[in-house]
């Protein structure tokens, strides 16, 4: 059992739970996931981790309840405990295994979508402590709906926050930043990493095509193990079949299927809407 | 001496109403069936059923014993060559080891020594399991990677030799490919592997869930941080293969690893586990192994049409003979000397069915079987909304490329000797991660040859030392 020992309501159905597993703690790096069962029914579900601390041997997980399982795992409270959580999955960033001194002399930009904004505050954090400079553009629907500006601000050089409705920062998609802040503000980028909801990674990636920007998404494909065995998070990249899990979770933004990944991911939609009704039922109904 | 008694049929499930159930398909003998099967065996002076075996058991012995009704002193001669009869009982391919080669097979039907091996286990179990003298510990350490068959047997052999053992598995329930891969129909997960683990428990083998060696710990970090003294691998080889034709990567087109893993460890055909299983109305699984036929049969009990697709004929399914009669009986349709050439999508990008052609066979391979060769323009389609690929798997790569020193071959199995020691000092492996998908029996007794191996380097390293 995996005791959580903090959590946080982010924004609405979006919380922060912080998890005692101290051996994935030792072992994680930015760019990796862990699975997660909330309890002996539960669907084992694929997490970006959002932070880690070798110190108190603690992960943590930010969660949007969107699904039955979600749901279940954002009512646990402090002290109460999920009953599996495996990782560190995946590969860790490529930055992690770049020369420092190759590595100070790129600049960096990542984009930030909805609940993916969680996954890039590790990756800004390591950068940071490593002293390589970030700019990082947090997006969302609205004001409320932003998530880790707080964090962000620490940890990046430039941090700028884009609401499709203007409510804060700039108005619009963060297509529209990437384009404002090459074309107008003239900034240089040597490589952008984009993680949010799968269209708008692939928004970005186009947007980042038009101006060679090489392109780094974190894919989060359907899994059930998460260590190779099941095959379910398969995604073409460059015309090759690659597992999500063994081979990423991050890929060449301008060489993955998007349209492919999208459609995979609803594999399950139609049977996950009726395990939500069902649940709504059992949980409110009465 | 011709013998007089037709062998004891076993008691089954009625086919039409299994298909719609997952309960086990065998009962298995009771105390009078298996006494009268058991007086069938001739006692062979010299026994070719022991030597078919793959860990030699002594197959006449333990039978004289059950013949006698002295079930215990049965366990006990089984316990001295296999760890696992309640398992291997259910899952050997019998017909290609000790009963293809029993005497009595040659005229007539030969003793059934797989089920009289499986109501020995089961009797031992519901009797407490255990036994075998237990050394006082030693003081030493072995983690063991895996909890499927390999990584089981290695770990009662050592506990009972005094090690302090701890066994890691990745998922979050033990007994990896019996749990996971091996349905409940076929394998009862709390009847049997549950109480085959408590055994091990009782022998003060410790477990942890959820730890996946190569990412949460590493065989270094084991060693040098942790303290174990040596560490053996039986991660088993789990990864799927794909045929790579086009369109496999449709909706609807899944490895028979993911259908089995969501049936089996997920429970996704109990509607209290919230996992989802997708099967639509007409299954296609491609392959003719066991795990297609566990595939076919499960998919056949979720309610959907199944069909197996095989481009060989009959002759050469690499299923266990029980498993293909029941998935017959089950109503399961056999496309022999078929191979799918192109998985078909409907604009949104489902499965809708499956191009195929039709083979005949050639000259034998480098395997021996005859290969299967395309007959030009009998190409066909074949409609359905799920494909499973059950075309084999291979090791995981994540140890090699996590574990500095261990070889392995261009199959991605681990390299080792023949008592189970790899290029790296002080790591053993064993099992389908040496030898590829292969058996439980086969894991189970590399298991315990590298048991024995670890024992033995473990006694020279601290005598070196003293």
């Amino acid at each position: 059992m995996f005791r959580i020992v903090e959590k946080k309501q982010l924004a609405d159905n979006i919380y922060k739970l912080r998890v005692e597993a101290p051996r994935v703690a030792h072992s994680a790096l930015p760019g990796q996931f862990v699975i997660v069962c909330t309890d002996e029914y539960g669907e084992r579900v694929p997490l970006t981790i959002a932070d880690y601390d070798t110190s108190d041997g603690t992960v943590t997980i930010v969660i949007q309840a969107i699904g039955m399982s979600t749901r279940k795992m954002c009512a646990l409270g402090e002290g109460d405990a999920l009953a599996d959580l495996a990782g560190p999955l995946g590969n860790p960033s490529e930055f992690v295994n770049i020369p420092l001194d190759e590595l100070r002399r790129r600049r960096y930009l990542f984009v930030a979508g909805g609940v993916g904004t969680a996954p890039v505050y590790p990756q800004v954090k390591w950068l940071c402590e490593h002293g390589v400079a970030a700019d990082v553009i947090i997006g969302a629907k609205t004001a409320s709906m932003l998530i880790y500006t707080d964090e962000m601000r620490r940890v990046a050089d430039n941090l700028y926050i884009a609401t499709d409705d203007g409510s804060e920062g700039f108005k619009g998609m963060v297509t529209g930043k990437v384009r404002d802040l090459i074309e107008n503000e003239g900034r240089h980028y040597d490589e952008c990493v984009a993680i949010g909801p799968m269209i708008m990674m692939k928004f970005v990636a186009l947007t980042t095509r038009e101006y060679g920007l090489p392109t780094t998404v974190s894919l989060n494909a359907l899994m059930v193990d998460g260590t190779g065995m099941c095959g379910a998070c398969r995604v073409s990249v460059g015309g090759q079949t690659l597992f999500t899990c063994v081979d990423g979770p991050e890929f060449d933004g301008h060489k993955v299927d998007f349209d492919e990944a999208m459609r995979r991911q609803a594999m399950y939609r139609v049977q996950e809407g009726e395990a939500n009704e069902k649940h709504k039922c059992e949980c409110y109904g009465k | 001496m011709a013998n007089k008694i037709p062998r004891v049929a076993v008691r089954e499930q009625d086919p039409a109403v299994r298909a719609t159930n997952f309960e086990e398909v065998c009962y298995g003998y009771n105390d009078e069936e298996a006494c009268l099967e058991a007086t069938r065996c001739l006692a062979c002076r010299r026994p070719r059923c022991v030597e078919a075996c793959p860990v030699n058991i002594n197959i006449p012995a333990f039978i004289a014993e059950v013949a006698k009704g002295d079930i215990a002193a049965a366990a006990e001669t089984i316990a001295a060559d296999s760890s696992l009869p309640s398992i291997c009982g259910r899952v050997c391919p019998q017909e290609t080891q000790c009963e293809g080669s029993c005497v009595l097979g040659v005229k007539g039907e030969p003793v059934a020594i797989g089920k009289l091996e499986r109501y020995v286990g089961d009797w031992h179990l519901a009797h407490g399991g255990g036994g075998g003298r237990i050394a006082a510990a030693n003081g030493h350490r072995v983690a063991v990677v895996g909890s499927g068959p390999a990584g089981l047997a290695c770990a009662s052999d050592l506990a009972k030799m005094g090690y302090d053992v701890t066994v890691f598995e990745a998922l979050h329930k033990l007994g990896g490919v019996l749990v996971y891969g091996i349905p409940e129909f076929r394998l009862p997960k709390d009847k049997v592997v549950a109480r085959e683990i408590d055994t091990l428990r009782g022998l003060g083998v410790r477990f942890e869930t959820d730890v996946i060696v190569g990412r949460t710990v590493t065989v270094d970090s084991l060693m040098e941080e942790e303290g174990f003294d040596a560490v053996f691998i039986g991660s088993g080889a789990g990864l799927p293969r794909f045929m790579g034709i086009e369109g496999e990567n449709l909706n609807g087109v899944v490895s028979a690893n993911e259908f089995l893993t969501r049936a089996n460890l997920m429970h996704a055909y109990d509607e209290v586990y919230d996992t989802p299983i997708y099967v639509g109305k007409r299954v296609v699984v491609v392959g003719g192994g066991n795990v297609a036929m566990d595939a076919v049969r499960t998919a056949k009990r979720l309610g959907a049409e199944a069909t197996i697709v095989y481009r060989r004929s009959e002759a050469e399914l690499p299923a266990r003979r029980e498993e293909v009669l029941h998935a017959r009986e089950e109503g399961i349709e056999f496309r022999m000397l078929t191979n799918p050439t192109r998985v078909l999508g409907s604009d949104k990008g489902w499965v809708r069915g499956i191009s195929c052609v039709r083979m005949k066979l050639g000259e034998p391979d480098g395997s021996g079987r005859r290969s299967p060769v395309v007959i030009e323009g009998s190409d066909f389609d074949i409609e359905c909304d799920v494909v499973i690929m059950a075309l084999g798997t291979s090791p995981n790569p994540l140890l090699k490329r996590t574990t500095a020193g261990l070889e392995t071959d261009r199959r991605g199995c681990i390299v080792t000797d023949d008592a189970g020691a790899t290029t790296r000092q002080g790591v053993f492996a064993g099992g389908d991660a040496v030898t590829g998908a292969a058996t439980v029996i086969l894991a189970m007794g590399a298991g315990r040859r590298a048991a024995r191996a670890i024992d033995e380097y473990v006694r020279g390293k601290y005598s070196e030392a003293k």
